[in-house]
């Protein structure tokens, strides 16, 4: 963490700082629930201490997208593995929060699966994006990402006194509503939950927000409060979300919900004016760079708190 | 005679009909349709995002359909069909089909 002092924000002007910081990188500490904004960055200064266990976080790579939005995600997600190999303190594990791929195509996983070997950490963690559960469901995406051999995308792991949940959400979309976990995941969740410690601190992945960001476009997860209320009891809750390709936060109680970047392409912040879909939205190439990246993120062991850096691949 | 031929090409476009739905900017355009049974709807996807055609009750769904790829559905038989994209729900389309 970092030596300064933090200025205690509320979430209203922590929120306004992260929107003026749009294309550096911006340390969050969440301390009992409230993220607390530390500075800004152009090379995430704040380096962890030594005995913080730091992970990072990639989502919405989209393997095999080659249009106008970003012709070149390969390049992309060679620049961000460059990046996480260069951390001063290397990540123990990766997760990528879904939409590995574009299309779900077998040489698209394959892809993925290879790429992923660039970046030097112990472990790679995924859960699927509805990018990957096309045509067959999630058959061909557990081919290769099968994590706990039962050949199902919902799985749990613990890591350095940190409870890590895979969840999906990307298969039971129902026609005019948001997507859902469904019952059988839930039931699942509770029992997992039921040989957690109050005191462990959990990560949460899913790749669609697990709150309503903006209901007109499906951006949110209709049965996510179910979840969340089951997540509540737990000291230190930190959800990691995908699919919107952009930085939101929302704060309830000790549950922290967090988007993150796309590796790919960005798209429109909810409901923008004047685009109306949440298309890829075209950028000149040097904007590009400032609206897709990584996230770092570290626990220091006694503390409870979560750090969060979202470097954008562009950056000093 | 005049009449004779009116009646061969109106025969014709009824057992050739076609209709095309674009898919653009995460909207099916049209968004509701009628035609006459035995017509064949045409969705064609113009947007850089993947979609699909699913009807509500499964009776028909597509792949996804990636950048100008179509799908194509003739309705033999008459009757409302509601269908969405099932990568993103909120958009939904109707093919009614009507017999004259």
């Amino acid at each position: 963490m970092s030596d300064h002092e933090p200025t205690q924000m509320n979430r209203r002007a922590a929120l306004g700082c992260i929107a003026g910081w749009a294309g550096a990188a911006v340390i969050w500490t969440v301390a009992g629930g409230v993220p607390r904004a530390l500075g800004a960055t152009s090379s995430g200064v704040a380096a962890a201490s030594k005995n913080a266990f730091t992970f990072a976080q990639i989502s919405d790579t989209h393997i095999g997208f080659h249009k106008e939005a970003n012709p070149d995600v390969v390049g992309s997600f060679h620049r961000a593995a460059a990046d996480i190999n260069g951390m001063q303190h290397r990540p123990a594990l990766v997760l990528h929060t879904g939409d590995l791929t574009h299309l779900s195509k077998p040489e698209e996983f394959g892809q993925l699966k290879e790429l992923l070997t660039e970046i030097k950490v112990d472990r790679v963690h995924t859960i699927p994006g509805e990018h990957d559960a096309l045509d067959d469901g999630l058959a061909g995406y557990l081919k290769s990402f099968d994590h706990d051999g039962k050949q199902r995308a919902w799985y749990s792991f613990d890591q350095n006194g940190v409870h890590f949940i895979g969840l999906s959400n990307v298969l039971n979309f129902k026609m005019g509503t948001m997507t859902s976990l469904g019952d059988e995941q839930l039931a699942w969740l509770k029992k997992d939950l039921a040989g957690v410690s109050k005191s462990t601190p959990i990560v949460v992945m899913a790749h669609i927000p697990m709150w309503t960001v903006y209901a007109p476009w499906g951006w949110g997860t209709a049965d996510s409060d179910q979840a969340i209320a089951m997540l509540k009891p737990y000291g230190s809750v930190t959800v990691l979300n995908g699919h919107i390709h952009q930085v939101l936060q929302k704060v309830e109680g000790n549950v922290a919900l967090h988007t993150a970047m796309s590796l790919a392409y960005p798209l429109p912040t909810p409901g923008q004016e004047g685009i109306g879909e949440p298309g890829p939205v075209k950028v000149p190439a040097d904007r590009l760079g400032k609206l897709i990246g990584t996230r770092e993120i570290t626990l220091v062991r006694g503390k409870h708190d979560l750090a969060l850096i979202d470097t954008p691949i562009d950056h000093a | 005679m005049k009449l004779l031929f009116a009646t061969a090409l109106l025969f014709s476009v009824a057992a050739h009909a076609e209709m095309t739905v674009t898919i653009e900017k995460f909207v099916f355009t049209p968004k509701e349709i009628t035609v006459a049974p035995g017509t064949k709807v045409v969705w064609i996807n113009k947007d850089e995002t993947p979609h699909t055609i699913s009807a509500s009750d499964k009776g028909f769904v597509s792949k996804a359909m990636d950048t100008d790829d179509h799908y194509e559905v003739t309705f033999a038989k008459a009757g409302d069909f509601s269908y969405f994209c099932t990568l993103h729900p909120f958009m939904t389309g109707t093919v009614h089909v009507r017999a004259n």
